[in-house]
This record gives structure tokens, sequence and C-alpha cells, in this order.
């Protein structure tokens, strides 16, 4: 009962620029669609893949980002004494208690735009308790130097980060020693030091933050309850992964709502654009279409037929765009994290489900395209349409 | 019959295909306004800070402070005609979701050096009277429902971080100028204090107006070669550019936009073109028969050109025509992150310029076309 | 039994606010073997009788009877498989699908048939052999000359063994010598192969061809005086 797919891919071989520019159109929605919620992807997952779920944050009680927080040296030590911190080989605890702030720079050497760079003094046992922190040049700073290492993310976007230069950070001149890597996760873009270095040209003695690793990975909830509960502290305890994670949500979800909010309105242009071809494409064959009616066909074959002409044409649109996106996959960018308020460089990050979601949104731009027309055709008035020349 | 008629008969005879044409013009015009739009409005902000006012902040990082004590010897440089300052507040409402803009102020001098804040007086003075007002943007008590008189509660993240700070909202303000945000919020320095039990004593940034713009450049200099050596060294600069700063935290945005303006020029293209060329094609008998009647090859040109005309200049009002209601009437600004959008006059001009190339670029083939069509060939296909 | 019985039809159409009645009270047989030629002016209703003998439309009233079953009685999706199976159909515009090759064109009732591929392909094969078109079977339409084109239109129409096979002006858009070929094709698929043929025209050339003609004029089917055995 059904008609031969032959006869619908040869009729779209017959108008191959009518073909072409259909599939084009799908193909542009396709790309833009894939490339922007790469983007959102490329950035929630720099931030989520920052921190583990076996480490502790630590802030002070009701602050969202490290940036507000303060934490004395007291409640520190308190903290580090406590048994659910981790303990290295040789006692010495897995805690690092974070100076942080968040300084100016300008993206190029002529004073243009500027970001706002994170900064992070460090305890020496940073380098363990965050272990995906591999140098990738030099060495690290050393205890008690003016000496800082710079992630790579923000080593290639801003000048004068190279190993041998001298920076500016608050009141002080430090020296970059060494540039790191992180796995791609948020510490990439930003600058580290010793924290007694820099609590010393920044907001003085105090800290921003706390981070140790769990003795036990399962304790989580113990050690959250045990530090809030403490009446010498006013503290609030986070997993550092879903710390980091919940700082990409307003972000996330706007570039989110941009993809789609662009794509959509580009996609109803290009289903106007797949309706017109299509009921071109009937009104030229309606002869074909009366025959085969007479002949016996049923209607609802007709119907299909055509439905799966369009369908083709966005299947082809949805391959092509993400054929057209793939060399987007892997290219960084930058931009300000609003809820941190610091500078994020992130890679778009093509995965599988956005390509199939692509496609998916191609095939069913086609349907949606092609119902109308496949629809009219299959409707068609069988005795006129003979009749016409 | 006339020649526009024979047009406008034309795209008659296919309504649906002649609408559905149109429409995916205007929506794809639309969205690149949308993408302009956004990204003009963004650069002018930099143009909003009145070039009278000059803003001293730390040079280190937007979030560190100044010590209060720079008021007194910023007031007394040369070129200087006010001072006040400002303080980030960082509160959150109900859920941080809710985000808006929240300065602590001295609201006598900080008013006299914002003209453009437009209060009606008795408001103005029980603002400025009462230590927890708030004086909140117009923008900014409609998209939470705000009354005057009502009290509000913030949740403190920088000062007293998770304890509420009520607020009793005593002045709405109008903004006095286009572009500059009603959608802020501001309350007092002094209340503001009480979390550090008397004496915060230090300030955001400070505002200084100043009586000669062209002086700007060298009382910045001035400024900042003062303090380049003590503990907070400064960065003085003009409004427009420190606001100018803030828009580059956006990052690669602009060169993005711009990218997917440009798809979406692209896409609208192909879109008409295809249609004038499937439309064309049909034609052929009907031009063949209109030559026959007597009409010059010079008149079918015009005619056939004269559709694409149509159709391009149709989808293209009426994606302007949208895209002015939704933003320069209905003030929608993407929930407050890009206040102040509008469309651009010169949006306007690039847009009529697209126009232009759209209809050349899907008209001006097939009118050759039909221009050139040799009748006697044509109507052997007349049945 | 008749093979076709038509009694009192009346088919009214509806042109805006008037109403024209085609025929008013028509009555039509035809027997098994019967090659029957349709005459009369433009506008007569001839192609519409057709069209309903098919079953393509439907009569205002009166009753249509072929191979025993009630035509206009028919739902439409019994009305489809029931053309595919009993009616062949020759258009004067022969209505070949001009990505298809002749094979696939004569292939194409077939599809709604239970035959399976290489059932098909024979019988397909079969039909143009019996038009004298084998070796045009991989030709597209635009190969062909259109005598040749009508007789794949032939071929299609065969293809099927069909009961009753309703001809539209088949050698209206031909030359003559095209023309004579393909009324001698019908006229040996009428004695050689006994098929039905109901042939609308106004070439009396052509009418001349079948053993029976009627004139369709004014809604009233008359003998014509003269008509061959």
């Amino acid at each position: 009962m059904r008609i031969p797919l032959v006869y619908n891919l040869r009729s779209l071989r017959q108008r191959p620029a009518t073909s072409a520019a259909t599939v084009a159109g799908i193909a542009l929605v396709v790309v833009t669609f894939v490339g922007m919620l790469a983007l959102a992807d490329g950035f929630r997952a720099a931030m989520v893949s920052t921190g583990r779920s076996d480490n502790v944050l630590v802030v002070r009680r009701g602050s969202d980002s490290e940036l507000t927080s303060t934490v004395a040296r007291d409640q520190a030590s308190i903290v580090s004494a406590f048994p659910h911190v981790a303990t290295d080989a040789d006692g010495t605890p897995l805690i690092t208690s974070d100076v942080y702030v968040v300084i100016t720079r300008n993206r190029d050497v002529a004073g243009g735009s500027e970001a706002n760079v994170p900064v992070r003094g460090v305890g020496m046992a940073a380098f363990r308790v965050r272990d995906q922190v591999r140098m990738t040049e030099g060495r690290p700073f050393e205890r008690g130097r003016p000496e800082v290492i710079v992630g790579i993310g923000t080593a290639l976007r801003f000048p004068g980060m190279n190993v041998g230069d001298e920076i500016e950070l608050g009141a002080g001149r430090f020296t970059v020693v060494g540039h790191f890597e992180a796995d791609g996760g948020a510490f990439e873009s930003e600058i580290w030091g010793e924290n007694e270095q820099l609590m010393g040209v920044f907001r003085g003695p105090v800290f921003q933050s706390l981070t140790f690793r769990l003795e036990d990975p399962q304790s989580f909830d113990v050690a959250k309850s045990a530090i809030e509960a403490d009446p010498r502290l006013q503290l609030g305890v986070h997993r550092e992964s879903a710390f980091f994670a919940g700082q990409s949500e307003l972000l996330t979800n706007m570039l989110r709502f941009l993809a789609i909010f662009v794509t959509g309105i580009m996609a109803i242009g290009a289903v106007f654009g797949a309706i017109n071809t299509m009921d071109t494409m009937v009104s030229a064959r309606s002869r074909e279409i009366a025959l085969l009616l007479t002949l016996g066909f049923r209607p609802r074959s007709v119907m299909a037929s055509f439905l799966m002409e369009s369908t083709l044409l966005a299947l082809a649109g949805g391959i092509l765009g993400c054929l057209l996106a793939l060399p987007l996959n892997g290219v960084t960018t930058s931009t300000t994290n609003w809820q941190s308020f610091a500078e994020l460089s992130f890679s778009v990050n093509i995965t599988p489900p956005v390509l199939a979601i692509g496609v998916v949104f191609a095939v069913g731009m086609g349907i949606v395209g092609g119902f109308l027309p496949a629809r009219h055709a299959a409707k068609q008035v069988i005795a006129q349409a003979l009749r016409k020349a | 019959m006339t020649r526009t008629g024979i047009v406008v008969a034309n795209l008659r005879r296919r309504k649906r295909r002649t609408l559905l044409t149109i429409m995916g013009v205007a929506i794809a015009m639309f969205l690149f306004i949308t993408l302009r739009s956004v990204l003009t409005t963004l650069s002018d902000s930099g143009e909003v800070g009145s070039e009278n006012r000059l803003i001293v902040s730390n040079k280190t990082g937007f979030t560190f402070t100044l010590p209060m004590a720079y008021a007194t010897r910023l007031a007394a440089t040369a070129g200087v005609s006010g001072v006040s300052w400002s303080q980030w507040f960082g509160g959150v409402y109900i859920e941080p979701r809710n985000f808006f803009a929240q300065f602590a102020i001295d609201p006598a001098t900080y008013l006299a050096l914002y003209p453009e804040i437009v209060i009606p007086e008795d408001q103005k003075q029980a603002f400025i009277n009462e230590q927890t007002a708030a004086l909140v943007g117009r923008g900014l008590a409609e998209r939470f429902g705000w009354q005057l008189g009502q009290t509000i509660n913030l949740q403190g993240t920088i000062f007293r971080p998770g304890e509420d700070w009520p607020f009793t909202i005593r002045a709405i303000y109008e903004s006095g100028r286009g572009g500059f945000p009603d959608n802020t919020m501001y309350l007092h320095y002094a209340y503001l204090e009480q979390a550090f039990g008397g004496e915060f004593g230090e300030a955001g940034s400070f505002v200084l107006g100043i009586e000669d713009p062209a002086q700007a450049a060298a009382i910045a200099a001035a400024i900042d070669d003062s303090y380049e050596n003590s503990a907070a060294s400064t960065k003085t600069q003009t409004e427009g550019a420190y606001n100018l700063g803030f828009v580059g935290l956006y990052g690669n945005i602009g060169f993005f936009l711009n990218t997917i303006g440009m798809a979406v020029v692209f896409a609208i293209l192909l879109v008409a073109a295809n249609t004038m060329a499937m439309s064309a094609r049909e034609r052929i008998p009907e031009i063949a028969v209109l030559k026959t009647v007597g009409f010059t090859d010079r008149a079918v040109f015009a005619i056939v050109l004269g559709e694409a005309f149509a159709m391009a200049i149709l989808g293209a009002g009426l994606g302007l025509a949208g895209a002015l209601v939704v933003f320069n009437l209905g003030e929608f600004n993407f929930f407050g992150f890009i206040p102040g959008l509008a469309v651009a006059g010169r949006t306007i001009l690039l847009m009529a310029g697209i126009t232009l190339i759209l209809t050349l670029a899907s008209g001006l083939v097939p009118a050759r076309a039909a221009g050139r069509l040799n009748v006697v060939e044509a109507l052997r296909h007349v049945a | 039994m008749a093979l076709v019985e038509v009694k009192d039809l009346t088919k009214v159409f509806r042109r805006d606010t008037q109403e024209i009645a085609v025929f008013d009270g028509l009555d039509l047989t035809m027997q098994q073997g019967d090659f029957l030629a349709l005459m009369g002016p433009s506008g007569s209703g001839k192609s519409t009788l057709l069209n309903l003998l098919a079953g393509l439309d439907r009569p205002t009233s009166g009753t249509i009877t072929v191979g025993g079953h009630d035509v206009p009685g028919m739902k439409s999706r019994q009305l489809a498989s029931w053309r595919a199976g009993n009616i062949g159909f020759i258009f004067q515009l022969y209505n070949l699908i001009p990505v298809l090759t002749a094979m696939q064109n004569v292939e194409l009732p077939l599809l709604l048939t239970k035959f399976r591929s290489k059932e098909r392909r024979d019988r397909a094969l079969t039909a143009l052999k019996v038009v004298g078109l084998t070796e045009r079977a991989d030709h597209y339409p635009r190969q062909l000359s259109g005598g040749q084109e009508q007789r794949v239109g032939i071929a299609r129409a065969i293809v099927t063994d069909p009961q009753l096979i309703l001809a539209d002006e088949p050698t209206g858009d031909l030359d003559a010598k095209s023309a004579s070929e393909i009324l001698d094709l019908l006229q040996r698929l009428n004695r050689e192969f006994d098929k039905t043929i109901l042939m609308v025209t106004h070439d009396p050339n052509a009418a001349d061809r079948a053993s029976r003609t009627l004139h369709l004029e004014k809604g009233v089917l008359l003998e014509a005086a003269g008509s061959s055995i």
C-alpha cells in the first residue's frame, strides 16, 4: 500500500535548487541550536567539574560565594582539628585556608575591555586537596616568597602572565613561576599564590574559605552537622562539587534560554520556508497525485509519502547542521560568571546527546513543515487535477 | 489594470505562500533587530554616564573598597564640584534569581549629583529623613509590585550575612534620561554602618561632579597619581567608561551575537530567494501572455522585481514593527538584564539596507529572466 | 448479467450559486466484452460519467453497478482497493510519473495488490509485451514519444487484469499515426483479450473503431445512426 520511497527520492532530485535551499535553511537552524546549547553545556561542564564530591568547602554562614565570605584564623584552626578532616601519611591535615579576591585586568595590552580575574591564596596542602591541579610549565610557588602560578585559561588569554613575568597584585609585585591546568575546571581561570603572602596585599588577616578532604567520603552529612552546630563557628558547609555547580546555574540557564529563544524563532522561519517548498512541490505534482489516487492508493498513503519527503529533507538538514557545528567543539571562550563575578574560561562542549537533539529537532521541523502541504495533497479533488494542463 | 495592480494580484494568487514568505522574513528580521539592539544598547550604555561625573574606584578590583577618608581630599581637588559615595549592598530579595542592584548612599550628596533620579519632592524628603528607608526605581517597583510604604526584607550576603535587613519603601524614582536604569534600589549608608556598630569607614566607589567635562581626563590623572603609592590606589574614569567596563565583562558576546545575526540574515535571504525562484518558474506562461498583450521587457522586469520588493518590505516592516512594539513600547528587556533595551536609529538604517539587498538577491535573477523571456518558446509550453 | 449497469443517474454540479445538472436520469448498460465509444460536445459530461463509473465521484441520485458491485455504496477505502483491482484508467495526457521508468510506472498499480516483487515484475513485463514496449522498460517518460508514453499508460491500465477499462480521450494528444497505433492496440485488447472498454472521444475515426457508439447530448444518451456493429 505504500508509495515507494524511490519516488520521493527521485522527485527531490528533480528540484535540486529548491531542495538544497530547504536543507540549508534547516541546517542553519540546527547549527545555531547545537552551537548555543554546546556553549551552555561547556560553561556548565567547567563549573561542575571544578569540585570533588569528597571535598568540603566552608564559608561564612549565609554567604553564597567565596567573594563575600570571611573566615577568621581561629575558626580555620578549629575546623582543621576536626576528625572529619583527612590527614596525609605524615599527619598533615588535608585542608587549605583560602584567600579569594577578584581583581581587574585588561584583556589586551592596549587596555581594551577589562575582566575580573580570580586570585586565590592557598595553603601549601592545596595541591593535595585539589589533586586535579597539575603544573604544565615551571614550578609551584614556594612558601614565603612573592610568587604566583597562573591557570592556563587565564595565562593564555591575558597579556603579561608568562613564566618569568612580574604582575601587580594589590600593592605588591609577584613573579609568575609556573602555569597549571585543572581538568578544565574553574581553577584554570585563577591565579594562585600562598595565602599568607596574598593576605598581606589584599584584605588583611582573614580567609574567605576553607576546603578540606573528607576522611571518610560517606561522612559529609556528619561533618556538616558537626561544623555548623559548633557555637564557636558561624560557618556554612557545602560539598565542593555542589558549591561550584550551584554557582553555574544562573548563567547556564540564561544561555540555555537564549539558545531556545533564538533558535525557536529561527525554526519558525525555517518551517515557513519548508511549508512553501512543499506546497510548491505538491502543486507541481498535482497530476501525479491525482493519478496515484485514481490508481487506488489511499489518501493517507499520499499524505505519508509527502510527509516522508519533507522529513527526508529535514533529516539531511539536521545532519548537515550537526556536521557544520562540529568544528566548534573545543573552541575556548570566556565570560564572567555573574554569580561569582569571576572570569571563567571554558570550551564549547558538543556531546552526542546535543547532536541527537539537534537531529530530532530538525526532523520535527520537517514534520511540522510538511504536514499541511501533505494533507493538502491527500485531499486533492481528483477529477479537477486530472484535467489541469 | 496597472503594473502595481498586477504585482498585487500575483501576490494574492497564492495567498498561503505569500503570507508564509512575508512572515518568514518578518520573523527573521525581528530576530536580527533584537540581536543588534542588544548590542547597540550595551554599547550605548557606555554613553549613559553623564560627562559631568567621574567615578573613583579601587584600582585592584571592583570588589575592593576605598577608605572613606579619601572623601575630603577628593572634594578639595581642583575642578571637582561635588563628592558623594556608594557601596554595593548585594542583598538577596527572597531568592538569588530576583537579583537587582542595591547601593548604600549618602542621600543628600548623592541625589545632588544625579539629576537623572527624578523623585517627587515629598517622597524625596521622606527617603532622606528615614534611615531604614529605600528609594526604588519605577521599573523595579513594577517588577515586584511594590507600593509606597511597603516594607521589604533583603537578606544580607556581605553585611550581616544570612540576616534580614528590613527596608521601607519611601520613594519611587523615574528615570530622567533615556537609558538611565530605573531598576535600582538605594538605601542609607548610615543604616549600613549599623552592621559595624558605628563606623564602616569604607566606600565601594566615589562619585565626583566636575564643572568642566573637558577637564575630565586631567582631573582623573591627577587623582590617580596622588594615590599611586597608597595602600588603596585609585582608578578614576568618566562614568561612561566605568559602565562600559561592566559591559566588557560579557566577554565575547558581541562577536557571538554578530555571528548569529549574520546567520539569521543569510537564512532570510535563502527563504525569500527560494520562494521567488519557485514563483518565477511557475509563471513563465503568464509572463509570455503579458508580453503578447503588449507589455515591454522592461515592464515585465519591473513587475517581477516589484513582487520581490513587496514581499521584502512587507516582511521587514512587520518585523520592525514587532520589535518596536516589544522593546521600545513594551520595554521588554530580558527580565532586567539589558536595561533600556530599544531599537536604535542606526539599526533601522541597517535593516533598510538589508531589505534592499534582499530584494535584489531574490528578485534580480528571476526579473532578468522574465525580461528576456522568448515569447514563442514560452507559449509552446502553455497547454 | 451485464458488467456495467447504470440506472436513472443524475449528477448536479454547484458553481457559486448556480446549479448545473449534467445528467438527469441517464441509463447505460454494458456487457462483458463490449467496446463502447462515448461522444458528445465539450462540457456534456463525458468525463464526469467516467469518473462516476470509477467511483472517483458520487452521483446525486441513481444506481451504478459494475461487476455486481454497487459503486456509490462503497466506502472510500473499499472503493480505492476495488478500483485498484477492477478498473484500468487511460488518460488523455498519459499521466506517467516522470521520475519513474516505464517499467516502474506499469508496476505502480501492482503495489496495491498482494503480489511479491518478482511476480510484480513479471506481470509488468507481460503488460509491456502486450503493448510492444519491452525494450523500453528502463526508459523514463521524457525519453519516449507521445505514442510510446500512451502505450505505457495502456500497459499500466491492464497490468492488474481489470474488469473494465476506462479511456478518456486516449488519442486526443497524438498525431494521426500514433493515434492509429493506439486504437489498433485497444481493438486488440478487446478482440483478443476480451477486455471491456468504454472510450470517451470526440474523434469520429476513433469512435469508428469501437463496436458501438453512444452520444451524450444534453444529459441524455443517444444511439447514433450508422454506428458500426
